[in-house]
Order: C-alpha cells, then sequence, then structure tokens
C-alpha cells in the first residue's frame, strides 16, 4: 500500500519549517531554518523581524525538505499547518504558504495545534499510549494537557503569567546570558547548588495551574540587591537555585495531576523539554510514585520548534479528516479546551 | 499568457485573472479586513470564473510593497509560494506604481501615489505615464510629509495626488498650488491594471529571492545596524538552516 505523506509547515515563532511524514510517525524530511543568530542581536524575538525572516527562508525549506524526502507533490496526500497560538504574523506565513500549496495541488488542508505538535514530538519515539497526559513546556508555553483518546487534547493546567522558557530568558538576561538562555542556564545550574531557595509557588492554588512570576521577581530581587551592596554572587549557585525552583514546581503540578488522573504514559514536549534537570527530576518522581506510568519524551532533537511534529500531530487529525477550507486564519492565542471539570 | 494578479497592501483587495492582456476576471473589496481569510477563497472564485486549474497559470504578478507590512506579505507568500510550487514565473511591482498604472491613459501625467505610514510619515513616490505606463521620477520612499512638500516644491507641473493623500489634503494643496487630490476609485488599486503590466515585465530571476519591498528597517534592525554598521546587510546570514531528524 502506498504510504501516507503529509508535508507540514510550522512558523509560529522564530523557526521556519518544513516537513515531510510517513505514516505519522517516520521522518523523511525536516528542515529548520531557525532565526536565533538574528534575534541574538536583539535580546529576544523581534516579532516584525521574525515575519520578514519568515517569508525569506519559506521556500529555500520546501525545497529542501522535497528534495531530502526524495517526494515530489504528486506523493503528497495532505498538508498540515501550525495555525496558533504564537506571534500572527509569523503564523500567517506558514498558514499562507500551506493553503496555497494545499490549494495549487488539490491537497486536504490540516489545521494543527502548534502544542498537539510539541506533544506529538514524542509519537516519533513510540507511539503514544491514552488516556496519557503531557506536560509542554516551552518558551511560549507551560501547559498539562490530558489526552483521555486519540485526537483528543485537554487544558488540565497551565501558567498564570510567564512561560518557564520565558523566565529562562528573562533571568538569562538579568545574568548577562544571551537569548535563548535555557541551554545555558542549564548548563551552568549543574556546576551550582540551591543555596538561595526561591520561592515556589505551589501549595497556595488548589488547581494545576503553574506560576513563575513570583520565583522571576524574587531570582531580580537577589541580584539587584547584591549589585546594589557591591557582591558579587556564585553564578552556578544562581543558576542551580532558579532551575531548582522551576523544576520542582513542574514536577509537583505535574505529580498531583497523575495523582487524579491515571494515565498510560506521561508525555514530556516543548522547547523546555530538552531540558536535563526537567527529564531526570520527571523520571525519577514516575519510577518512585508512578511506576505503571510510561516516560515517554519528545527526542531532544524535536523539543524545538519544527513541522516534523506538526506533521506527526497532523496525521491523527487526517485520519479523523479533520480538514480546514481556504478561508483558515492564523489563531495567534488558539486553545486547547479545558478538561470537563477542571479548576479555573 | 495565463496570469494571476494580486494586491493586498492596505485596506483594498485587488485580485484578477487575465489571458493575453485581457481581462477574464476581476474582485476589488475594500470591506474585508481580514485579507488572510478572504484572498485564497476569492481566487478561487475567480478562478472558477475563468475556467481554470491552478496549473494552467503561467504567471504571478504581485504588488510586493510598499504597505502595510502584514497585507503585503499574504498576497506576497501567496505569489511566491504559488509560483515556487507550480514552478511558473513571478512578478513583483511596486504596490505604489501599481495605483499609479490607474492613470496609464494619461500620457505625461504626474502621478504621485501616496500611502498613509502614521505620524506624519508616508510612502510614496513620484510616477510620469510614458509610453501608457508610469516611470518613476523620484523613486519609492518612506518620508515625512514636510519632507516630501519640499521635493515637490520644485515640480511646475500639475501633479495628480492618489490613494492615502486625502488624509494629508489641506497640507497638500496649501503647499503646492500645482497639487490635485484625485477623487473616486482612482484611489483603489486594480488588480487586472497590474496584471496587464506586469505581463510585459521581466520575471525574477529565483523565486527563492523574492521579498517584498518595505521600505523601511523595522526599529530594532535599524538601532542595531547604526551600532553594528559593518555587519552583513544579508538577512540570511542570520540564519541556521539544518536539519532535524
Amino acid at each position: 500500500m502506498k504510504p501516507n505523506l503529509i508535508m507540514s509547515f510550522e512558523s509560529s515563532c522564530d523557526e521556519t519549517s518544513v516537513a515531510i511524514i510517513q505514516n505519522g510517525d517516520r521522518i523523511l524530511s525536516n528542515i529548520v531554518a531557525t532565526q536565533i543568530p538574528s534575534h541574538k542581536r536583539f535580546g529576544g524575538v523581534v516579532p516584525e523581524v521574525a515575519s520578514r525572516h519568515h517569508i525569506e527562508e519559506i521556500t529555500y525549506c520546501m525545497q529542501d525538505a522535497l528534495e531530502e524526502a526524495h517526494v515530489t507533490y504528486d506523493d503528497l496526500d495532505a498538508v498540515a499547518v501550525t495555525y496558533g497560538p504564537g506571534l500572527v504574523g509569523a503564523l500567517l506565513i506558514g498558514v499562507t504558504a500551506a493553503k496555497t500549496v494545499a490549494w495549487a495541488h488539490h491537497l486536504p488542508l490540516i489545521p494543527v495545534n502548534h502544542l498537539a505538535g510539541h506533544i506529538y514530538a514524542a509519537n516519533f519515539v513510540k507511539p503514544i499510549r491514552f488516556p496519557a497526559l503531557a506536560l509542554v513546556v516551552s518558551g511560549g508555553h507551560t501547559e498539562l494537557v490530558k489526552m483521555p483518546k486519540r485526537g483528543q487534547f485537554q487544558i488540565m493546567g497551565e501558567t498564570r503569567d510567564d512561560a518557564a522558557g520565558e523566565v529562562y530568558d528573562k533571568v538569562g538576561r538579568v545574568m548577562g546570558i544571551t537569548y535563548p538562555a535555557g541551554p545555558d542556564v542549564d548548563h551552568l545550574a549543574h556546576l551550582g547548588h540551591d543555596v538561595f531557595h526561591f520561592p515556589r509557588d505551589m501549595e497556595k492554588a488548589h488547581n494545576y495551574d503553574f506560576s513563575f512570576s513570583g520565583l522571576k521577581s524574587a531570582f531580580i530581587n537577589v541580584v539587584h540587591h547584591a549589585h546594589q551592596m557591591h557582591r558579587r554572587l556564585n553564578r552556578a549557585d544562581l543558576a542551580a537555585s532558579f532551575q531548582d525552583a522551576v523544576v520542582d514546581v513542574l514536577v509537583y503540578k505535574t505529580r498531583k495531576a497523575l495523582q487524579n488522573y491515571l494515565v498510560k504514559q506521561l508525555i514530556l514536549g516543548g522547547g523546555v523539554a530538552a531540558n536535563s534537570s526537567l527529564r531526570a527530576r520527571l523520571k525519577s518522581m514516575l519510577e518512585r510514585d508512578f511506576p505503571q506510568t510510561e516516560f515517554l519524551k519528545a527526542p531532544k532533537k524535536l523539543c524545538g520548534d519544527n513541522a516534523a511534529m506538526i506533521g506527526g500531530a497532523g496525521y491523527v487529525f487526517y485520519q479523523e479528516h479533520r480538514f480546514a477550507g481556504p478561508d483558515l486564519n492564523a489563531d495567534p492565542g488558539l486553545e486547547f479546551d479545558w478538561a470537563p471539570g477542571a479548576l479555573q | 499568457m495565463k496570469v494571476l494578479a494580486l494586491d493586498t497592501s492596505n485596506r483594498p483587495l485587488s485580485a484578477a485573472v487575465l489571458q493575453d492582456q485581457k481581462i477574464l476576471s476581476t474582485r476589488l473589496t475594500t470591506v474585508h479586513r481580514k485579507h488572510s481569510s478572504e484572498l485564497l477563497p476569492i481566487i478561487e472564485g475567480l478562478m472558477d470564473d475563468a475556467g481554470f486549474q491552478p496549473v494552467d497559470l503561467d504567471r504571478v504578478v504581485v504588488a510586493s510593497g510598499p504597505g502595510s507590512y502584514t497585507g503585503i506579505r499574504i498576497a506576497c507568500t501567496t505569489a511566491k509560494v504559488l509560483a515556487f510550487t507550480l514552478g511558473i514565473q513571478l512578478v513583483g511591482v511596486s504596490s505604489l506604481k501599481t495605483l499609479a498604472l490607474n492613470f496609464s491613459a494619461d500620457e505625461g501625467a504626474l502621478v504621485n501615489p501616496v500611502f498613509d505610514a502614521r505620524n506624519e510619515n508616508m510612502y510614496t513616490g513620484l510616477y510620469r505615464i510614458q509610453n501608457q505606463v508610469p516611470v518613476s521620477v523620484i523613486r519609492d520612499q518612506h518620508i515625512s510629509l514636510g519632507a516630501w512638500l519640499q521635493k515637490l516644491q520644485s515640480v511646475q507641473q500639475p501633479i495628480l495626488g492618489i490613494g492615502d493623500a486625502s488624509h494629508f489634503k489641506a497640507r497638500f494643496q496649501r503647499a503646492l498650488p500645482q497639487y490635485h487630490l484625485v477623487a473616486g476609485e482612482d484611489n483603489l488599486p486594480q488588480a487586472a491594471e497590474l496584471g496587464i503590466f506586469g505581463e510585459t515585465q521581466e520575471p525574477v530571476r529565483d523565486v527563492n529571492h523574492f521579498i517584498p519591498n518595505y521600505l523601511r528597517l523595522t526599529r530594532a534592525q535599524a538601532d542595531w545596524w547604526k551600532k553594528h554598521p559593518d555587519a552583513s546587510k544579508d538577512p540570511g546570514s542570520y540564519i541556521d538552516m539544518y536539519q532535524a531528524k
């Protein structure tokens, strides 16, 4: 039987990416044009610059994706695209490109939620089994997602303020680490110890929501105070104390969700899912408290934004015939529905 | 030659399907706000009217800026990806020149298309109609109203002001007695005119290189280049491309 082939597009933030996915779980090609060197100049993502880069790079990515996969448009079964959440101007390039390809070649168009993509990055490692719980942690998102069945995504909890990856970048800026700060802070953290005991926003709320603003303020206060007193702080200890606090909160809330929602798998995805401490701490928590639950992590190469994960998730919707028309628009504030009875 | 022409540079959305310089079907709307939702359904309708399939097209002509950043990217992304995916020709035409095409019949006329760029700034240029096409006299630019009025002071001939010029009506007419604001639909871009003109133009050599002509850096880029005058101006040098498998 001819394999199913999906061409997928991702442009929600600062990566332009096009991939060719076979049967939902095999990557034939996954071209990523990252704008990190560009936005590094400005200390963070500048939305208008991001949009300009996307239109510069989009056809190069398409060309390489087709060539690497040895595929032509005639071989394709569908086109999938991230239509939200993300930066509206950035999303529009991928959405417009995907719609145009679908129209030009008479292919169905599959709209994909970016976070479903991050979750389905793990499906390239092993098939997702249901019910599952996913923790998605990235520069723009921190969310616990309940997946009762294939193709169903329900929010159990999300960040009330900053996303975890966003706090990494802000803390990094205070420490003089350039955007994106996650990998460097992670590296530094392993050389230090938690001596600052930053606040963990955990016990107050009885729901599964996250909050990192208190931690961020505490961190900035400590650094500014030391600066005023002309005292030098140990950078490794600062990083370790910060990272311990972030990971404590993420693990605590995930554990709480698992206590109330029995699942076959815990899935970890998103840019911050590459964080070594988060991976290790979730693993030991599962082994200790939920030995029946399998830990399925997105491969490190697919933690950042990429189109392969969008094609992977898109295949699920393809099978359910969840298609969009030529009027598909970007939806920068797109969200999954909340889980029934979730404490908001 | 079968041509699709598109302009979403500003609030008006205009699209047309032509064959050998003849208009088969065209549409102009000024009511829609969501060009990204509207453009492809409108193209589909025009293609149906003409009885064309996407693969029948030989060329896409697009108004490539200046204008609303997001607006120009809608038509430009559609045109670029369509040309790339079908392997057909692509022509980009200044969005200001596209507006000046409305006066192609007024041989010798001086035409000044204007797009409001807010804060007393505008995107504008000066064109003279020669051999039934607008030829640039003063290049397209992003400029303050005051500076532009000064540039036009020395022009003796009557100037036809079109586009968003009505926003600056009083100022134009006080400063330049020879300036005439045009009323009515000549202020709106006509994709049919764009298609007819675009059919005569040289297509871009490499579709991959095609980008809109914003005529303006972002604030972040301008500030950065001020501090790093020797840094590469090639946007591609700030992109890393890799395969994630």
